[in-house]
């Protein structure tokens, strides 16, 4: 069956048997392995994905289902921030946009502020689950842009870290919230 | 997963039309129990018929009765969108509550009450709050009582190819939903939902401890005379590798008294 969506702001049309996953036309047919599949039972969260705008599973969801939807993975995270927050002027503020040194390149990879504050943080030791804790707590800072404990927690309720414990999770999300409130500060303050 | 069709009908009578012309098809809202059927190979439907986004089924209204005031919910309205919808809140906190409890986020995404209701999972949570508010289940055949809804583990008295279309809760005086999720899944070990409707009479809803939902008379009997809650007795106990039926029946009674403590107003 031939079905049209949005992938990371771009417009495919692909062929996919109804059964197949999303998760699965994500990463074998289009290449985006950035999202992961851990359990393949929707309990680990690995595939989160934000589909028109929410965090949901990705391996407990048929890609025909998501026919004429938005869907943002991992790889679109930065550039989907970056876009929302230029809105349509000219993008003069990308030097306002976290980066992330990445010294064998040389040169600064623009990633989203919940990726910069993992990183920073050390929110992952393995990084199987990053992905989708990544994205699970870009759409919990979307319900609660300045979260307690307990909404992080809460809001990480679907995604399963069996490495690091959570505490240096929750920080990240934390440094990931202050970011994202001095850069909107910033902004409206222009 | 077995191979099948996918429909996605732009109306509910063009949704029962594909189900009437198939029997072996199957309605799919959010998929949050069926996909994982279907990669199991439990269920190979032919047709998979997508509600998800019919309008129809996405509303959720209230409605101002002579003598009563109700919420038609919605088959295809999301756990998420219950959670958080200000109105039903307002009238009903418990069952807001209880949709905020669902799963976890990404589930609240996805799921609906009419899936969940058309399930009827024994852990799950919404059947304990239709029992304890006396809601209707409306289908595009009948209204029936959630007394009569609800049959036993998996079982509704749903007939083939019918669809629920909404589900009705009269607003109580007050009511309160407790449970003892299970860590992993989210899923009631044990779940009460206790109401006192506005004749005053109560009602105790049990999930997650017997064989699918039940009423718990002997509790709405004792809570009405003022006397103490009596251990819960049952034939049919649930019992796994997660917990003996002893447990969860004890569960039962700690979660019907936290329950009543958050009850406006106490008991």
């Amino acid at each position: 069956m031939k079905i049209r969506l949005i992938i990371n702001a771009i417009t495919h049309e692909v062929e996919v048997e109804e059964r197949t996953l999303l998760a699965d036309l994500l990463r074998d047919q289009l290449g985006l392995t950035g999202t992961h599949l851990g359990c393949d039972t929707s309990q680990c969260g690995c595939c989160t994905v934000h589909l028109d705008g929410e965090a949901v599973k990705s391996c407990t969801m048929l890609a025909v289902q998501a026919a004429g939807c938005s869907v943002l993975t991992i790889e679109g995270l930065a550039q989907a921030h970056a876009d929302t927050r230029s809105g349509f002027e000219s993008i003069d503020s990308s030097r306002e946009r976290s980066s992330l040194a990445s010294e064998e390149a040389g040169q600064a990879l623009e990633v989203h502020p919940v990726q910069a504050a993992f990183a920073a943080c050390h929110a992952l030791q393995c990084g199987f689950c990053t992905p989708g804790m990544i994205m699970a707590s870009a759409d919990l800072l979307r319900r609660h842009p300045d979260p307690s404990d307990e909404q992080i927690l809460e809001g990480l309720a679907g995604n399963l870290c069996r490495c690091t414990g959570y505490v240096n999770i929750v920080k990240a999300v934390k440094q990931a919230a202050a970011q994202m409130q001095t850069l909107a500060a910033a902004r409206s303050g222009q | 997963m077995y191979a099948f069709q996918y429909r996605r009908p732009s109306s509910v009578e063009e949704a029962l039309e594909l189900a009437a012309a198939d029997e072996e098809a199957k309605y799919l809202a959010g998929g949050m129990t069926l996909i994982p059927a279907l990669k199991h190979r439990l269920s190979s439907p032919s047709q998979l018929i997508d509600v998800a986004r019919l309008a129809h089924l996405q509303r959720c209204e209230r409605i101002d009765g002579d003598t009563q005031t109700l919420w038609r919910i919605g088959a295809a309205v999301r756990h998420a969108e219950v959670a958080a919808h200000p109105g039903l809140a307002q009238d009903l906190p418990a069952l807001t509550a209880l949709a905020a409890g669902i799963g976890d986020p990404q589930v609240r995404a996805r799921g609906t009450i009419g899936g969940s209701v058309a399930n009827n999972d024994p852990a799950a949570d919404y059947p304990s709050a239709l029992l304890a508010l006396n809601a209707v289940v409306i289908t595009n055949r009948r209204r029936l009582g959630a007394q009569d809804f609800f049959q036993g583990m998996f079982s509704t008295a749903l007939e083939d190819q019918e669809m629920i279309f909404a589900v009705e809760f009269p607003i109580p005086k007050r009511a309160a939903y407790a449970k003892f999720p299970h860590p992993a899944t989210g899923y009631a070990m044990a779940g009460v939902f206790v109401a006192q409707h506005l004749a005053g009479d109560w009602r105790v809803a049990v999930t997650g401890v017997g064989a699918g939902v039940f009423r718990w008379v002997a509790a709405e009997e004792a809570i009405a005379a003022g006397d103490p809650v009596p251990a819960l007795e049952r034939d049919d106990l649930m019992e796994d590798m997660h917990a003996p039926g002893s447990y969860r029946a004890h569960l039962a009674s700690v979660m019907l008294a936290k329950a009543r403590g958050e009850l406006a107003g106490g008991v």
